[in-house]
């Protein structure tokens, strides 16, 4: 790997064509991408992702943030693949907010599974016209040369010329017919599916990293904001002059006021600018704000939760049904219900947000850890009503994402500061911030009831409350949304003849936001709970009541039952839901760990399934309760996410994801009281640690289907799978999570 | 005026008493490979050596290193081959990567304290640094297989 570089924007502007304002497709519409190089003399670029140097490296874009999932890897290995060229010539340039690239928000686990074969399309299209141009110059027929290891040779190995001495010539010649490109078949692919080791690791082994928080200016100053503690709520006075006392302080900027919706403006409060983070944190100190803390400051977390959990105990908006669900129920041989909550998570990344910008000649630069690099620019370009062009937005690496860094509020403060402090300004974060001003993870009640016969469940009613995402765009909206519902709910596999599902009110009072797999975490705790008392209910194992509700391999059609499902935007008739590949999952993974086996004495298994991002996930985990505490012993995951690239990086994204469901469901808390949230820190929001980490195995199913997600689908079978353990090794069924409130852990 | 050996180099800085070396590091002299996790020592995000022994710079005033040694994830090793780097990148540790200069850190005085510790001991050296991608098992099997090794020096 060469070293890795960005694009500085003079020479991007050039390259892209946009300086001139020529038309750039992007990617989302494969292969219109007429992207030329025009005079530039070190660099040949044949198309939007792919650039030959004269030194025969080839400098391939990655249009997606990078934040531990590998996609600075991954993309560059797709389209390499298909180029045919070395690894050792690759050079990764991170690529900045560009509306060509088509959508480069790095989320809903697609920056893989919704690209590939457009991916492809650049490599093969710029191999194309590489052979094309070495046929051209050799008098022969294309059939007859083939690209390798970054060069283009006759087949019959007769002659041979790099990339770099064909560029030029490739570069000027007509973009090929889409028809005329071809892919390769999988057992010729060289990159593809292989364990490449991360383009960052030796910088991230010595330290030699730029995250958002690392971002240094020439005359850069360090903002540090102390930010209402309620959200709508405002800065009614501040004592600036004693902000101003503070050694280092060089300015005190009241920001604007943070107008409902909340989206993705910045909180109100008061910033503190010094010459250094420290003395803008202790400046913060002397403020003395006093707020006006608006109408959200009337909220608790505890009582809302049980007028959630009273909620979902009546019946709710029906959002997809099949035949008569009440009647059979309330005439059903044996009933069984249960109600499970999950309440607000945060994000907790390793590294707070932060963004740095500086404000000249009417535009902005903008650097930051960005999971949106887009929708960064579009928001501060509307805050100052800028075209975009005038807002350019470089991405750093990201310590960490799981979701909080798609949404660009600390963007703006930074560009705001900026302009207010004519002078780069960086925008530091502290964890007290990061923790008490995110976008959380909606607070949430479920109920499940089931009607059984000898035959087995024949009628099956489910509900879910939870504050939407929605609010956090529209201010009113007081329920779970389509988009939400399509989670891990609305999609239930189960084979069941009589079925409501239904959604129950619930208003917002804070920002709520994506974590990484949304929805799914506390629908698939639910769920998988559910499944797993139904086996206790009837005497049988956990694995053959999962079996038996899946029922026969099929695919499931939720809209037939009138619900709306969107599908992770794969088109369902590609990517649907399949039960044959839910029942393979979890049947390998109790086959993998043994968790049907007997264990000892306060030891349990349990086990769940779930298919989310079009992947499927099946999780066993194995438990000891002692002396009033849980110890997890060791996890086992199946994941089906189709077609691989880097099978290391699913394979480390599915030890991050059952970590991070691990944390949530064992000690995951954030409460409110009137209105602000009561953790602050790492010592009263948790995570796991390296000493209550189990043994973690992680089998890939392989397959030929086309990519599913990887960064997220792990997470959302982790917290049914620790309960259903901790039930079979402690009798004690937990329907409120966290774990922590039951038990130490 | 704080004197102090950083990476080896005699260092002097003229800053607020108070400020924990972290900050000094990573705005006054523009070392930003320790980074800042969470304030309070409860991450390790920003470990670093004093006089060999790992500590937390986000609490560490630097009035209190006036003449001590620090060494920081830039100065473990040339070119990045400690023996705890190699084995990270032998079993592929990193994710996003932000963590990893402070369990770098703490794994490396673990291992020069005590070059072969068992399991119960690599997670005590270890239970002080967070990391949210979840590279735990990774970090064991590499620190597991260090002491392995170093077993077979010392034979």
């Amino acid at each position: 790997m060469k070293n890795l570089t960005s694009l500085d924007r003079r020479r991007f502007l050039k390259l892209t064509g946009l300086a001139g304002g020529a038309l750039v497709l992007g990617a989302t519409t494969p292969l219109s991408m007429p992207v030329w190089a025009s005079d530039n003399a070190d660099s040949t670029r044949l198309n939007l992702f792919v650039s030959i140097l004269e030194d025969n490296t080839v400098e391939i874009v990655c249009h997606r943030s990078e934040m531990g999932q590998g996609v600075r890897t991954g993309v560059p290995q797709i389209i390499a693949d298909e180029l045919g060229a070395s690894w050792d010539t690759i050079r990764v340039v991170q690529g900045l907010a560009n509306q060509a690239y088509g959508s480069q928000n790095t989320d809903g686990s697609s920056s893989v599974r919704g690209v590939f074969n457009t991916l492809r399309k650049m490599g093969s299209t710029a191999r194309t016209m590489l052979e094309q141009a070495a046929a051209e110059k050799w008098g022969v027929s294309v059939s007859d040369v083939e690209a390798r290891d970054s060069q283009i040779v006759m087949k019959d190995g007769s002659r041979s010329a790099t990339f770099a001495s064909l560029a030029a010539s490739a570069s000027k010649r007509a973009l090929p017919d889409e028809k005329t490109i071809t892919l390769k078949s999988k057992a010729d692919f060289s990159l593809i599916g292989k364990d490449v080791e991360i383009v960052d690791m030796d910088d991230m082994l010595t330290g030699n990293t730029t995250f958002g928080q690392d971002v240094r200016l020439p005359n850069m100053v360090f903002a540090s904001i102390e930010r209402c503690p309620v959200t709508g709520g405002k800065v009614t006075s501040f004592d600036k002059d004693a902000a101003m006392k503070v050694k280092g302080v060089v300015d005190v900027i009241l920001m604007p006021e943070q107008a409902m919706p909340a989206l993705f403006s910045p909180v109100s409060g008061v910033a503190v600018i010094a010459t250094n983070t420290w003395s803008a944190l202790q400046g913060r100190k002397a403020l003395n704000i006093k707020w006006d803390l608006g109408e959200h400051a009337a909220h608790q977390s505890g009582p809302f939760h049980e007028t959630l959990k009273k909620r979902v105990l009546e019946k709710g908006e029906v959002i997809r049904s099949a035949g008569n669900a009440y009647s059979e129920y309330d005439n059903a041989a044996r009933q069984f219900e249960a109600t499970y909550t999950v309440p607000y998570l945060v994000h907790a990344q390793m590294e707070p947000v932060s963004a740095t910008a500086e404000y000249k000649d009417g535009k902005f630069e903008i650097w930051a850890c960005t999971q949106a690099p887009q929708r960064a620019q579009r928001v501060v370009s509307e805050f100052f009503e800028l075209e975009r062009e005038d807002v350019n937005v470089h991405v750093t690496l990201l310590g960490g994402g799981f979701g909080r860094k798609s949404k660009p509020d600390y963007v703006v403060e930074a560009a705001y500061l900026a302009k207010k402090a004519q002078r780069p300004v960086k925008v530091v974060w502290s964890r007290e911030d990061d923790m008490q001003h995110g976008y959380y993870h909606a607070v949430s009640a479920m109920h499940y009831q089931a009607g059984m016969s000898d035959k087995g469940v024949d009628s099956w009613i489910q509900r879910t409350a939870f504050p939407s995402i929605s609010f956090t765009f529209t201010g009113t909206t007081d329920s779970p949304q389509t988009g939400e519902l399509s989670l891990g709910f609305g999609d239930m596999p189960f084979s069941v003849k009589h079925l409501s599902c239904e959604k129950n009110k619930a208003e917002g009072h804070t920002r709520i936001g994506w974590m990484r797999s949304v929805s799914n975490i506390h629908h698939a705790f639910a769920q998988g709970s559910f499944v797993d008392e139904l086996a206790h209910e009837n005497q049988q194992d956990p694995l053959s009541m999962w079996l038996s509700l899946l029922g026969d391999d099929r695919i499931v059609d939720v809209k037939s039952q009138g619900f709306e499902y969107s599908n992770y935007q794969a088109p369902l008739e590609e990517q649907p839901i399949d039960t044959k590949r839910l029942k393979h999952a979890i049947k390998l993974v109790v086959e993998k760990s043994g968790a049907d086996k007997p264990t000892k004495k306060g030891e349990g298994w349990g086990i769940s399934v779930h298919r989310s991002f079009v992947s499927y996930v099946a999780v066993a985990t194995k438990v000891k309760v002692e002396d009033g505490k849980v110890i997890v012993l060791e996890m086992h995951s199946t994941i089906d996410a189709g077609t691989v690239v880097n099978p290391d990086r699913v394979k480390a994204q599915q030890e991050g994801s059952m970590v991070f469901g691990l944390s949530l469901a064992l000690m995951g808390e954030i409460t409110f009281t009137d209105g602000a949230v009561d953790q602050s820190n790492y010592h009263d929001y948790q995570i796991l640690r390296m000493n209550q980490c189990p043994r973690i195995y992680t089998y890939i199913i392989e397959n030929d289907e086309p990519p599913g997600g990887v960064g997220e689908p792990g997470t959302p079978p982790v917290a049914a799978s620790l309960a259903n353990a901790i039930f079979n090794a402690s009798g004690k069924r937990i329907r409120d999570l966290p774990i922590s409130k039951h038990y130490q852990v | 005026m704080i004197k102090f050996t950083l990476n080896e180099k005699p260092t002097t800085v003229d800053v607020d008493p108070d400020m924990p070396l972290l900050w000094v590091l990573r705005d006054e002299l523009d070392m930003t490979g320790t980074k800042f996790g969470c304030g309070m020592a409860q991450c390790g995000a920003c470990t670093v050596h004093l006089d060999g022994k790992p500590i937390r710079a986000c609490v560490m005033p630097v009035s209190a290193i006036q003449n001590k040694s620090v060494t920081t994830i830039e100065g473990i090793a040339v070119n990045g081959k400690h023996q705890v780097q190699e084995a990270w990148k032998k079993h592929k540790v990193p994710q996003c990567g932000y963590c990893q200069s402070g369990q770098i850190m703490s794994a490396v005085a673990l291992i020069e304290e005590n070059p072969s510790p068992n399991e119960a001991q690599i997670n005590e050296a270890m239970k002080g640094n967070l990391c949210r991608c979840g590279t735990y098992t990774r970090i064991k099997s590499a620190l597991m297989e260090i002491s392995e090794a170093n077993k077979g020096e010392a034979k």
